[in-house]
C-alpha cells in the first residue's frame, strides 16, 4: 500500500510545494531509504546511553532494560520481592508490556529530553498540550501510594515505573486508539514522569539528540532528492512508463530493448569517432592530396547531385564514411597517431565490447530473473493491497496508476488462466508436434526456395537480355517470403495455444530462422562481389603502375626540355582499383537506409494512416471499422525486436568497411524511440491478451548474440585472409590487414615482447588453454545446477510448509479425528495425559482469534502469540501417541501403528 | 500531543494550519479551549493529497471519529501521523485493513475485495476477472479458510509484500 502521504507531510514543510513530484518516487528506492532510516535511527538511540544517571542507577536501568526478565533485578536491590511483585502490577496497568520492547530505549531517550525540558520551561510547550493539562485533572492513583520516604529500594521502584511510563510515552504513538483517549493516557503518564523524574537525575545529552535527529531528517531528505534526480537521469523513462501503463509490459519490454541498443550504440559510437574519424579529419591529408581522397574524373561532374548522394555515390563515397578514404600513412600527424592500428583495433574493440556488454546484460538479467519471486504466493494480494501509491497527489499520474494497475490485473489473470487451463493434454501435444511439422517444413521449403534462386540467379548472372523478372527474381522471392512466412507462422501458432509469452518466444525464434536465409543469400552475394574484384585488381593494379609510367614517359617525351621531375599526376586521373572494402560498406549503409525507410514509412502507412482512416471513415461506412475488419493495429512486437535485431548485425558487419554507419544507427535509433513512442501511443490499441514480459529480456539478448556472432564471422575472416586493396584504405600495401599488428609488435615493442607473443601464439599453448577453458566451463555449469536444484528444492519445502500450515488449521478436526482413532488404542493414562494440554492450547487458541476484535491495538502481538499457540498446540497432535507408544509394549504391532498414521512427518518448526 | 503523533511541534502547527485552510470561517484559530469544530468529508476529499485517491473516501471514513468522513483536528493529525512515513509498518497494516473493510465488520470479505478492486481498476476488469480474482486473493492470503480476511490474515500477508512501504 505504501501508505505514506510523506509527500504531504514534506508539502507541509516545505510550504507546500510543487505537489506532484512526489508521486513520481519509485518504491523500490523509498524502501530501501525508509529501512535505512529506522536503523539509522535506532541506532542513534541505542548508541547514547542515559548517561546523566548516577552510576549505580545507570547500571540497574541498563540491567532492566536489556534483560526483559524481572528476575535479575532483585538481586541487586535492597528490597526484594514485595516491591516486585508491585511494579509488575503497574506495569500491566501501563498496557504496554506487549508492545515491542525494543524502541524502549530510544522512548526512553526522548522522554527524558522533553521532561528535562518541561522542568526548566513548562511555558515553552504549545497551548495544546496546556489544554490537555486542563482537562486530565492528575487523578493518578498510582502516584499516591509511590510517595513514601526514598529508600534506594524505593528508588529502584520508581525508577521502574518511571521507566514503564516513559516506554508508554514512547509507543502510544503506535497504538490504534482515538486521539483523545491516547491524549488522556499520555497526560497521565507524562504527569507522573514529571514528578518524579527530578528525583531521578536527567539526560544531558539532549542537544546532540536534536542535533542528531536533524541530521538524520536532512539525510533522508537528500537521499530522496538524490533518488529522484538519479530517476529523472533516467532517458525516456516517464516515456516508457506511459507506454507500459497502456499496452503492458511485452510492449514496453521493446522500447527497453531499444534504449538499450541505443545506450551500446553510443559507446560504440564514441570509439569509431573519437578513435578513427575525428584523428583522420583532423590530422590525416586533406581531401583531394590523394587519389584514394578524391572523386574521379569522370564522376565529377555528377557527384554533387541530389540523387547520387542520396545514394551514398560521389563525395560521400571518397569521404570518412567509408573504409577507402582512410591511408596507409604508419603515423599521422604531430601526436604520430598510428591510425591504421586504431582502425583495426577499434573493428575488433567494438565486437569485444558489444559481445562484454550482451553477455553481462543478459548475466544480470538472470540474476534478477531468479532475484524475485515471479511465483510468489501472494501475487494477487499484493496487487490488490499494495499497488496503489499513496503518494499520487497529480490527475494525470493517477490516471496512468490506474491504467497500469488494471494492465497488471489483465496481466496477471492471463497467467493465472493459462495455469488453471487443464484440458486434452494428449490433443494439445499432437497439435504442438503438428505445428512443429508443418513449420520445420515451411522452414526447409523456403530454405530450398531461397537456395534454388541464388543458384538460378548465378546463372542468371551470365547471361545476357534478361527479363525484368529474371533480374529480380531473387529479391522478389526474398521479400515474399518475409511477408508470407511470418504470417504463416502465426496462424499455425494458433493451433498451439501457447501462452502468448511463450508463443512470442516461438514466433520470435521461427522468423529469425526465416530471415537468416535472407541474411545468407546476402552474404552470398556479396561474396561473390568481392571476389570478383578481388580478381579484377590483380589486372587494374598492373594496368595503374604500367598507367603512371606511360604518363611519365609522355610527359618527358612532350616536354624534351624539361628537366628535374615531371608534375605530379592529378590525383582525379588514373586508374584505380575496385576498392572492395569501401563497396561493401556501401552496400551496408544501403542496406541500412533502405531500412531505415521502409520501417518509418510501413508505421505510417500501416499504422497512422490505418488509424486515421479508421478513427474517420467510420462516420460514414457501412460497417463499424473500429470494432470490425480494419480496426487499428496493434503493436508487432515480435517484428519490431527482429528488425532491430537484424538492423544490428548489419551496423556490426558493415562498421568496419564504413565507420560513418554507427552515427546513422545512432541517429536511426534516437529517432526511432521517439517516433515509435508517438506511433504507438497515436495509433495503436492494446493487445487483446496483455501479458507480462518475462522480466529478463533475455530471450531478445539471445537473438542478438547469435547475431553478433553470425556477423562477427565475416569480417574477422575478411581481416584474416583476404588481401586488401592495393590502393585505398588504411591496409593498402599488405598482404593481410592482421599484419598491421605485427608490424606494430615488431617495430614498436622491445624486442622481448615479439618473442613473449610468439611464445603465446605456439599452437600447444592455445590447445591447453582451450582445454581448460572447456574444463572451467563444464564445472561452472555443473556448479549452476546443482544450485538450481537446491532451491528448486528448498522453494519446494516452503510450499509444503505452507501448505501443512494451512491443513493444521482448517484440518484440525480431521486430524483429530485419527488421533482419537489412535488413542482408542492407547491406554488410558497415555490418553488423558496428553488430551488435555490439548484442548487447553484450543482454548487458548481461541482467545487468540477472538483478540483482535476486542483489542485491536495489540493484534500484532497477537499474530506472534497465537503463531505460538499453534505450533505448541500440532506438537501434542503430533507427537502425543509417538512418544507414548512405546510405553505399552505388550501389545506388538501397535508400536508402529501410530507411525503409519501420522505419515506427514514432524510439523516444521521454526 | 507531539508524542501521540510521528510530527514535531512545527509541522503539528504546520497542520493545523493546513486544516484551517480547508474552511477558515469554520476553524477558529484560536484552539485554546478546545472547540468542536468538524470538518465535512467534502473539504476533506478535496485535499490534493487525497483527491486522486480511490479510497479518500475510506480513509476519511477510517480515521474519523464519528465514521462518516467528518474530522475533527485530531482526527486529522491522526490521519496524517499514520500515513506519514515515521509510522511503523504493523500500524498502517492495522489501518490499511480498516480502509479495505468497507463494511466495518473486522473482516475483508469477498464484497470487500470486489469494491477495492473496481476503484482500484475504475471498474475496467470484466465481472469474471473480478470474481477470479477475488477468489486467488482469498485463496492465497486466507490462512484459516473461512472465506474471509481477518486482520491477522492481513497482517501475515502485507507485512510480507515488498511494496508495502513505511
Amino acid at each position: 500500500v505504501g501508505i505514506d502521504i510523506d509527500g504531504e507531510v514534506e508539502s507541509a514543510e516545505e510550504d507546500k510545494k510543487a505537489k506532484g513530484k512526489g508521486a513520481k518516487k519509485t518504491a523500490a528506492g523509498k524502501r530501501g531509504k525508509a529501512v535505512t532510516s529506522e536503523d539509522g535511527e535506532d541506532e542513534d538511540e541505542d548508541d547514547e546511553p542515559p548517561r546523566g544517571r548516577r552510576a549505580a542507577k545507570k547500571k540497574k536501568a541498563a540491567q532492566a532494560d536489556e534483560e526483559d526478565s524481572d528476575d535479575d533485578i532483585p538481586q541487586r536491590r535492597c528490597a526484594g520481592n514485595r516491591r516486585r511483585g508491585k511494579v509488575r502490577e503497574s506495569g500491566g496497568d501501563g498496557e504496554n508490556e506487549k508492545s515491542g520492547r525494543k524502541s524502549k530505549r530510544g522512548g526512553n531517550k526522548k522522554q527524558k529530553d522533553k521532561g528535562k525540558g518541561k522542568d526548566k520551561d513548562n511555558d515553552k510547550d504549545s497551548d495544546k498540550d496546556e489544554k490537555k493539562k486542563k482537562n486530565s485533572s492528575g487523578d493518578d492513583s498510582k502516584s499516591d501510594e509511590e510517595e513514601e520516604s526514598m529508600s534506594e529500594g524505593e528508588m529502584a521502584k520508581l525508577m521502574e515505573e518511571v521507566e514503564e511510563k516513559k516506554k508508554l510515552i514512547a509507543n502510544i504513538r503506535n497504538k490504534p486508539w482515538r486521539m483523545k483517549r491516547r491524549l488522556k493516557v499520555l497526560k497521565e503518564a507524562q504527569q507522573f514522569v514529571d514528578k518524579f523524574e527530578g528525583a531521578l537525575g536527567k539526560g544531558k545529552g539532549r542537544k546532540l539528540y536534536a542535533y542528531k535527529v536533524m541530521m538524520m531528517k536532512k539525510w533522508i531528505k537528500f537521499q530522496r532528492d538524490f533518488e529522484n534526480f538519479r530517476t529523472s537521469c533516467i532517458p525516456w523513462e516517464r516515456k516508457i512508463k506511459e507506454v507500459e501503463s497502456h499496452f503492458g509490459s511485452s510492449v514496453a519490454s521493446y522500447f527497453i530493448f531499444l534504449r538499450w541498443m541505443y545506450g551500446m550504440n553510443l559507446v560504440l559510437f564514441g570509439l569509431t569517432f573519437g578513435l578513427v574519424v575525428i584523428p583522420e579529419v583532423l590530422m590525416g591529408l586533406p581531401y583531394g592530396s590523394i587519389p584514394r581522397k578524391t572523386v574521379p574524373r569522370p564522376e565529377q561532374a555528377t557527384a554533387m547531385d541530389y540523387s547520387v548522394l542520396t545514394d551514398f555515390n560521389g563525395y560521400c563515397k571518397y569521404s570518412v564514411l567509408f573504409y577507402g578514404y582512410y591511408n596507409n600513412q604508419r603515423t599521422i600527424g604531430f601526436l604520430k597517431f598510428r591510425l591504421p592500428l586504431s582502425y583495426l583495433l577499434v573493428g575488433i574493440g567494438s565486437f569485444g565490447y558489444s559481445l562484454m556488454v550482451v553477455i553481462r546484460t543478459m548475466a544480470k538479467n538472470a540474476d534478477v530473473g531468479g532475484g524475485d519471486g515471479e511465483d510468489s504466493e501472494f501475487t494477487f494480494a499484493w496487487k490488490m493491497f499494495t499497488s496503489w501509491d499513496y503518494l499520487i497527489g497529480n490527475a494525470e499520474t493517477a490516471d496512468n496508476k490506474f491504467a497500469s494497475i488494471t494492465t497488471s490485473f489483465k496481466e496477471s489473470i492471463v497467467d493465472e488462466q493459462e495455469n488453471q487451463k487443464d484440458e486434452n493434454i494428449h490433443l494439445r501435444r499432437f497439435l504442438r508436434v503438428l505445428a512443429n511439422f508443418l513449420i520445420t517444413c515451411t522452414l526447409g521449403g523456403s530454405g530450398y526456395l531461397i537456395y534454388f534462386v541464388v543458384k538460378r540467379s548465378q546463372e542468371f548472372a551470365n547471361m545476357d537480355n534478361l527479363s525484368w523478372y529474371e533480374k529480380n527474381e531473387m529479391e522478389i522471392i526474398m521479400s515474399l517470403l518475409g511477408l508470407v512466412g511470418p504470417m504463416l507462422f502465426e496462424t499455425i501458432a494458433e493451433l498451439e495455444e501457447y501462452h502468448p509469452r511463450i508463443a512470442l518466444k516461438w514466433q520470435l525464434g521461427r522468423i529469425f530462422a526465416l530471415f537468416l536465409g535472407n541474411l545468407y543469400t546476402f552474404l552470398l552475394a556479396l561474396f561473390d562481389e568481392v571476389n570478383s574484384k578481388l580478381a579484377e585488381e590483380d589486372s587494374i593494379k598492373n594496368a595503374s603502375i604500367w598507367f603512371v609510367k606511360e604518363y611519365y614517359a609522355n610527359f618527358s617525351a612532350n616536354n624534351p626540355n624539361y628537366t628535374g621531375t615531371p608534375p605530379p599526376l592529378d590525383p582525379s586521373d588514373g586508374i584505380r582499383g575496385p576498392c572492395w572494402e569501401t563497396a561493401v560498406g556501401l552496400e551496408f549503409v544501403k542496406l541500412t537506409i533502405s531500412d531505415i525507410q521502409v520501417t518509418y514509412l510501413t508505421i505510417l502507412i500501416g499504422d497512422f494512416l490505418r488509424a486515421l482512416i479508421v478513427r474517420f471513415l467510420n462516420y460514414c461506412w457501412c460497417w463499424d471499422l473500429e470494432a470490425g475488419w480494419p480496426s487499428y493495429g496493434e503493436f508487432d512486437i515480435s517484428g519490431n525486436v527482429l528488425g532491430l535485431v537484424f538492423n544490428q548485425g548489419m551496423i556490426w558487419m558493415g562498421a568496419f568497411y564504413a565507420p560513418g554507419l554507427v552515427g546513422i544507427n545512432v541517429l536511426r535509433l534516437l529517432s526511432s524511440m521517439y517516433y515509435q513512442c508517438w506511433a504507438v501511443m497515436a495509433c495503436n490499441v492494446p493487445h487483446e491478451r496483455v501479458f507480462k514480459a518475462s522480466k529478463s529480456n533475455n530471450f531478445y539478448m539471445g537473438l542478438l548474440l547469435l547475431i553478433l556472432f553470425l556477423s562477427l564471422l565475416p569480417v574477422v575472416y575478411t581481416i584474416m585472409t583476404l588481401p586488401p586493396s592495393f590502393d585505398c584504405g588504411p591496409f593498402s600495401g599488405k598482404a593481410k590487414m592482421i599484419d598491421i599488428v605485427m608490424e606494430t609488435i615488431d617495430m614498436d615493442l622491445p624486442a622481448f615482447m615479439g618473442t613473449i607473443l610468439g611464445y603465446l601464439a605456439n599452437p600447444g599453448l592455445i590447445i591447453a588453454a582451450v582445454l581448460l577453458m572447456v574444463l572451467a566451463i563444464y564445472y561452472l555449469n555443473s556448479v549452476s545446477q546443482a544450485y538450481q536444484n537446491a532451491n528448486m528444492e528448498l522453494k519446494k519445502k516452503m510450499q509444503m510448509a505452507r501448505d501443512e500450515d494451512k491443513n493444521r488449521r482448517n484440518n484440525k478436526d480431521s486430524t483429530n479425528q485419527v488421533m482419537k482413532d489412535l488413542e482408542d488404542l492407547l491406554p488410558k493414562n497415555a490418553q488423558t495425559s496428553h488430551a488435555h494440554p490439548e484442548k487447553n492450547a484450543e482454548k487458548r487458541h481461541d482467545q487468540g482469534g477472538k483478540s483482535p476484535k476486542v483489542k485491536p491495538g495489540s493484534a500484532g502481538n497477537d499474530v506472534r502469540l497465537q503463531k505460538d499457540v499453534s505450533l505448541a498446540s500440532a506438537n501434542p497432535n503430533a507427537r502425543g501417541p509417538v512418544t507414548r507408544a512405546p510405553g505399552p509394549r505388550g501389545p506388538g504391532p501397535l508400536p508402529g501403528q501410530p507411525g503409519a498414521g501420522r505419515g506427514q512427518g514432524p510439523p516444521p518448526r521454526r | 500531543m507531539k508524542d501521540c503523533t510521528y510530527f514535531t511541534r512545527k509541522e503539528i502547527l504546520r497542520l493545523f494550519h493546513r486544516y484551517r485552510d480547508l474552511a477558515p470561517q469554520l476553524v477558529p484559530l484560536d484552539y485554546t479551549t478546545g472547540p468542536d469544530v468538524r470538518l465535512p468529508y467534502e473539504l476533506i476529499g478535496s485535499m490534493p493529497e487525497l483527491k486522486d485517491n480511490p479510497f479518500r473516501q475510506r480513509i476519511a471514513e477510517v480515521f474519523s471519529e464519528d465514521g462518516e468522513g467528518n474530522m475533527t483536528l485530531d482526527d486529522f493529525l491522526d490521519m496524517f501521523s499514520v500515513l506519514s512515513e515515521m509510522a511503523p509498518r504493523d500500524l498502517k497494516a492495522y489501518y490499511a485493513f480498516r480502509i479495505y473493510d468497507f463494511n466495518n465488520d473486522d473482516f475483508i470479505c469477498k464484497s470487500d475485495l470486489e469494491k477495492t478492486l473496481n476503484r482500484l481498476t475504475r471498474n475496467e476488469l470484466t465481472e469474471d476477472e473480478v470474481r477470479m480474482v477475488c477468489e486467488k486473493v482469498i485463496d492465497e492470503a486466507d490462512l484459516d479458510n473461512d472465506g474471509r480476511l481477518s486482520l491477522e490474515d492481513f497482517q501475515h500477508m502485507i507485512l510480507r509484500a515488498p511494496d508495502f512501504l513505511r
